[in-house]
């Protein structure tokens, strides 16, 4: 009972604190609606409109339909018309193109030959009648620029010969699930809620007991029969509901602007949301007992921010890392975070599908709040 | 709690502390009674805030024992905690909460709830003149402000036994005096208070202090008994070059130290002097002066003899 009462006693005393830091208060609503806004709109893993030169040296009629076919495809957009390849190579070392196409002069010989064109022409065996049609120079420091010039390379042409596009039979068959239109919002979005969570969060948390410190008020505090871990629990409750307004600002202005599903597992979602927010600021928690300032917890705050938004997932496949990357990413609360939220809103998968992350999830924060609450020392020396 | 130690509320036996290799606290040795205020008087770094921290369990020592309220410490301080109050050096409380704020996030802290909080909350505000003050923030009041609230808190849950350290620092005389009525209020009350100072004319109106220095305790008592008991007898000079006479005064045998106050200068001679007027007066090196006369000694003349360079 007294417990009780202590815990609420150090939560309205942070809410009391929290609502007259106003730029705090607002940088809670504010970061959360700016960064959705910013990375939902620009983050686009669907490449277009490459900026690319032209290296016309067949200057036919054909040519030009050739070039106007690559632009329709929207991957690249011709920027440059030069003259020779050296010309487009200065250019893309300068960085005023990211790809040049080069044309070549015996143009419409290749593409009479060419099996793209679906002359019926059987397929050539030997090196002189089975060259390409013609040459991208890439850029190819940038993956996913390189991978989506790669793309264009067995681009049908018998558009060229006014035909209709051959009805040809892929060798698989791929369907694609949760996100046929393949928009990269429906994936960043949901993924954002991990990303802001795991910066305010642990932010918030890791300044909590360093700010008593800096501040004056542990002397008094710990003189006073006040136990580590309520003092640990009444300090993370309100952030609990920050995290959870949070949530609703990225997935309800998600749903709004960029039209991400909600999904129909909202009670799976709100407890996953509970988990790692819960998991975040016991995470900030052991920082804020291991920080001797302000300053020391914002900076390990970015060294957890940083893999937890490179290694989770949130931008790049988790699948795609080395083993041991893989393990390292485990244990970064977002990784499952990461996970559970593309699965409840994105695939419609429960709380036992993915029961694995739960139980990470919850022995994070138990483990989190032991340790936290055994660091902090009731002494000064 | 044993009930021969119900007279003894603090007692500390052959206290050490160490930082590194640095002894801030070497030895200490303390009886501190019930229904007094135990006045720890020394300079800045002698180990008062250090040895109070022991006692309430803030620090662990490194050698001796301590038994407060009958409690051992630090096995028992969280116990002790709801037994004692403290009140810090700097202000502590919480500069962005209001006066009332921060007395019911204490109250509720040392487990008053309901309406017992609210009457010990109002009761404090009234006699510690902060009524009217309840809706400023803390970290925007005066210095006089913030220690009444600071004491207010300290006392919230009625403590038998209350530390304070340093109190009266930032604070004007008049707060001070006002303060020390407050505090003897307290003992009235029933409470033992331990406090640390530098002001001589706080520890003066302590029952009993202890002089320390250098992490030891040179000496300790009633005031009075102390300056009764100083080993030396005082006599101010009067005159023109007072600087001179004392820089003369002091290479002498059976002058113990010689500090200039004013218009006067306060000689300290060793009480091994039968007769130290007279003893003065007939010294060549007080030629000039216009007046030698013996004066009651003050707590000040038992800290210099206690202490540094007028210490045998």
């Amino acid at each position: 009972m007294r417990s009780l009462s202590r815990i609420s006693a150090i939560f309205f005393k942070e809410l009391a604190q929290l609502r007259r830091d106003r730029m705090t208060f607002g940088m809670v609503i504010m970061i959360p609606l700016i960064q959705l806004i910013l990375f939902g709109y620009a983050i686009n893993t669907n490449i277009r409109d490459i900026p690319v030169a032209v290296v016309d040296q067949s200057q036919t009629g054909l040519s030009r339909i050739l070039i106007q076919m690559v632009e329709a495809t929207r991957v690249v957009k011709v920027t440059e018309r030069l003259t020779t390849p050296e010309e487009a190579e200065a250019a893309i070392k300068a960085a005023r193109v990211r790809a040049a196409f080069i044309l070549p002069e015996d143009l419409s010989q290749r593409i009479a030959r060419s099996p793209a064109v679906g002359l019926g022409t059987p397929p050539s065996t030997d090196e002189e009648t089975s060259r390409p049609v013609a040459q991208w120079i890439v850029d190819g420091s940038d993956t996913m620029i390189a991978g989506a010039i790669k793309a264009l390379r067995s681009m049908p042409l018998s558009e060229l010969n006014r035909q209709a596009p051959n009805r040809s039979t892929p060798t698989f068959e791929v369907a694609l699930f949760f996100n046929p239109e393949q928009i990269t919002a429906i994936n960043i979005v949901p993924g954002l809620v991990g990303i802001i969570l795991t910066m305010t969060m642990i932010m918030f948390t890791s300044a909590a007991i360093v700010r008593e410190r800096e501040r004056g008020n542990m002397e008094m505090l710990i003189n006073t029969p006040v136990r580590p871990l309520e003092l640990m629990i009444g300090k993370i409750i309100p952030y609990i509901f920050i995290g959870l307004l949070q949530t609703v600002i990225i997935l309800g202005l998600g749903h709004v602007l960029f039209n991400v599903p909600f999904g129909d597992r909202t009670f799976d979602l709100f407890i996953g949301t509970l988990l790692f927010i819960g998991a975040s600021l016991s995470l900030g928690l052991v920082l804020s007992t291991i920080a001797q300032s302000q300053l020391q917890a914002t900076q390990m705050t970015v060294f957890v921010l940083l893999p937890s938004i490179l290694l989770s997932g949130f931008m790049f496949p988790y699948e795609g890392m080395p083993v041991i990357a893989q393990y390292i990413a485990e244990a970064f609360p977002a990784t499952h975070f990461m996970r559970m939220v593309r699965g409840f809103v994105l695939r419609d998968a429960d709380l036992i599908d993915l029961h694995r992350d739960v139980i990470w999830m919850c022995g994070f924060f138990v483990l989190g709040m032991i340790v936290a609450a055994l660091r902090f020392k009731k002494r000064l020396d | 709690m044993s009930e021969p130690d119900t007279e003894v509320v603090v007692r500390a036996t052959g206290l050490v502390k160490k930082f590194k290799d640095f002894r801030a606290v070497d030895g200490l040795d303390l009886v501190i009674e019930r229904g007094m205020i135990y006045g720890f008087l020394g300079p800045n770094g002698c180990g008062k805030t250090t040895a109070m921290r022991m006692l309430t369990g803030l620090l662990t020592p490194t050698e001796g024992s301590v038994e407060v309220l009958g409690l051992s410490v630090p096995k028992d301080a969280e116990t002790l905690k709801y037994r004692i109050g403290y009140m810090t050096q700097t202000f502590s409380l919480y500069g962005d909460l209001t006066v009332q704020e921060n007395l019911n996030f204490m109250a509720t802290i040392y487990g008053l709830t309901g309406a017992r909080r609210k009457a010990r909350i109002g009761e404090v505000m009234e006699r510690y003149d902060l009524t009217d003050l309840k809706g400023r923030f803390a970290g925007k009041m005066s210095g006089g402000q913030r220690q009444r609230l600071a004491l207010a808190t300290a006392v919230l849950h009625e403590p038998q036994l209350l530390f304070l350290d340093e109190p009266t620092s930032a604070v004007d005389p008049e707060s001070r005096r006002h303060f020390w009525e407050q505090l003897f209020d307290l003992v009235d009350g029933g409470t033992s208070i331990v406090v640390t100072t530098h002001f001589m004319d706080e520890a003066e109106r302590c029952h009993k202090i202890a002089i320390l220095e250098a992490g030891q305790k040179r000496a300790d008592g009633a005031p009075k008994e102390l300056m009764a008991a100083m080993g030396a007898n005082v006599v101010e000079i009067e005159g023109p070059n007072l600087r001179d006479i004392r820089r003369r005064l002091l290479g002498l045998d059976g002058i113990m130290a010689a500090a200039q106050l004013g218009a006067r200068l306060r000689v300290l001679v060793k009480d091994d002097v039968p007769d130290p007027e007279t003893f003065l007066k007939e010294k060549p090196e007080t030629d000039g002066a216009t007046l030698i006369e013996r004066v009651r000694p003050n707590l000040e003349d038992v800290f210099v003899t206690a202490t540094g360079e007028g210490r045998q």
